[in-house]
């Protein structure tokens, strides 16, 4: 056995046991921190199976965004659990859950191990095609190019996901801002983290972004990484978060999709199909796109982190 | 050296797991969230030299957005673990 | 020249995988959560420190070099800040956190 092959083999197995850890795990924040190890564990597995532009997304969302919100949550939730308010699933009732969870998991094992070694793919194609987009990354030329329609509905669903979180409010808070009242002065380490992270971080998701055509990267990765830089501006205190009924903050929420929508339309008109790129024009209009899609993702995620409005209105 | 490199990153993959055994069961919430550091640490360690032995491209970029990330696990506890607490004393203001 | 240069990257990766060696061995050994933060945060930088200096010879480009080396600064930052952080919240509510 290779070395490489004992690494995996060993990788696979301590995902294997944190997520087991996890599912075990004594309360909700202990459950939470073993769900970001996994995340990261995750990253790993991603790269060892040459899908960077995966991990990427792993790394960014999973510790950065998710972790977050989690941690907010199961702080929350500690209250609850305080109170006892708790119930738990009967034994019969997990032993099933289990029993399914595991089925499932077989079968999936099963198709993935059973897969002939020439599955059916259509990667020779779409790497045919790719200098037609010109994109040097094919990751980016099926997700902005060859299945444009599909992205565009993703961006949709996070608007959705706003609006949904939004409408927890109570009705006279609808339209405030969410969050408690800023404390009387930031917590200094963390304000000095995020005074330091912040403009290095928003270098790194744009150039991340901007080098996703031809590179593992993209819009949503880019996006993911200034949407984690306004978070810890906001957790540090230095800002507060915005009013959910603020113009600017719901232009900069749909313009992503909007923008991908009227390309689609436009495409149309102009090159002969829903979502069809004018050729040679091909590239410039993905970046333009792709631009407006970094600006919408991170204005959402910070919004679905931040949580719904707490506070009323003010005019 | 690619099997150096290898079973070098293998060796703190090793030792991440070691430690994870101890500090995710550690009492106290303080432990769980050093699990988070150390796996971030541990896990960029693995990464690079992962990336040096076989060659992929691109995975500075990702070993750049864990280090970016690292605190913040952190930072969100601390952020929520005490909202409205009175000044610290040892703050010195 | 190519034989020097392995030779240093082994030499420097090896100190680096036994600081994370020590680093555990703290985390395993010592009685409270702020000398384990302690091991755990000043062994682990030093360690992924010498693993970065063992790899930029064998890095690509300037480009880089310099990432990995921006990678190391971003972690210390990281590092140093959690462990204020965490040491703080665990002396809030007592040493029995």
């Amino acid at each position: 056995m290779s070395v490489l092959q004992a690494l995996d083999i060993g990788l696979a197995f301590l995902v294997f046991a944190v997520a087991a850890w996890t599912i075990f795990a004594p309360g909700a924040f202990a459950a939470t921190v073993g769900y970001v190890v996994y995340g990261l564990l995750l990253s790993l597995v991603w790269i060892r199976l040459f899908a960077v532009d995966v991990a990427l997304t792993e790394a960014a969302i999973g510790s950065g965004v998710t972790g977050v919100l989690l941690i907010g949550a199961a702080a929350r939730l500690r209250a609850a659990e305080a109170a006892g308010s708790e119930r738990s699933l009967s034994g019969p009732s997990r032993l099933l859950v289990a029993v399914l969870c595991v089925l499932v998991a077989v079968a999936l094992a099963g198709v993935v191990l059973l897969l002939p070694d020439q599955g059916p793919s259509l990667a020779p194609q779409s790497m045919q095609h790719l200098p037609e987009t010109g994109l040097g990354n094919p990751v980016t030329a099926v997700l902005i190019a060859y299945r444009a329609f599909d992205t565009m509905l993703e961006k949709v669903v996070l608007v959705l996901a706003v609006v949904g979180v939004w409408s927890l409010a109570a009705d006279r808070y609808w339209g405030g801002a969410p969050g408690e009242v800023r404390a009387e002065r930031p917590e200094p380490t963390l304000a000095f983290l995020a005074q330091i992270l912040a403009p290095l971080g928003i270098l790194v998701g744009i150039h991340v972004f901007w080098v996703g055509a031809d590179a593992p990267g993209g819009a949503f990765q880019g996006g993911a990484i200034l949407a984690a830089m306004w978070i810890i501006v906001m957790m540090a205190r230095l800002t507060e978060a915005p009013q959910t009924n603020a113009f600017w903050l719901r232009l900069a929420i749909v313009a992503g999709p909007l923008v991908f929508l009227v390309a689609g339309v436009a495409g149309a008109i102009f090159a002969g199909g829903f979502f069809a790129y004018p050729p040679g024009l091909a590239k410039p209009a993905i970046l333009f796109i792709e631009t407006f899609m970094v600006l919408s993702i991170a204005v959402i995620l910070p919004m679905l982190v931040a949580g719904p409005p707490r506070r009323e209105p003010r005019q | 050296m690619t099997e150096f490199l290898l079973a070098t990153a293998g060796v703190i993959l090793f030792t991440v797991a070691v430690g994870l055994v101890r500090i995710l069961g550690g009492p106290g919430d303080a432990d769980r969230l050093m699990a988070a550091q150390l796996i971030g640490t541990g896990g960029i360690g693995a990464l690079l030299l992962i990336s040096a032995a076989t060659g992929a491209h691109g995975v500075e970029d990702v070993a750049l957005g864990l280090a970016l990330l690292a605190a913040f696990a952190s930072a969100a506890f601390v952020n929520s673990a005490a909202p409205a607490e009175a000044p610290d004393p040892a703050d010195g203001r | 020249m190519s034989l020097v240069v392995d030779l240093f990257s082994i030499v420097a990766i090896g100190a680096g995988v036994f600081f994370f060696l020590a680093g555990t061995v703290g985390l395993l050994r010592f009685p409270d959560p702020l000398s384990r933060l302690h091991a755990l945060t000043k062994a682990d930088n030093l360690g992924l420190g010498l693993v970065v200096l063992g790899l930029l010879p064998r890095s690509e480009s300037l480009l880089a070099a310099l990432k990995l080396v921006a990678i190391w600064a971003l972690v210390q930052l990281a590092g140093a800040t959690a462990a204020q952080l965490v040491g703080r919240a665990a002396r809030r509510k007592g040493t029995a956190l």
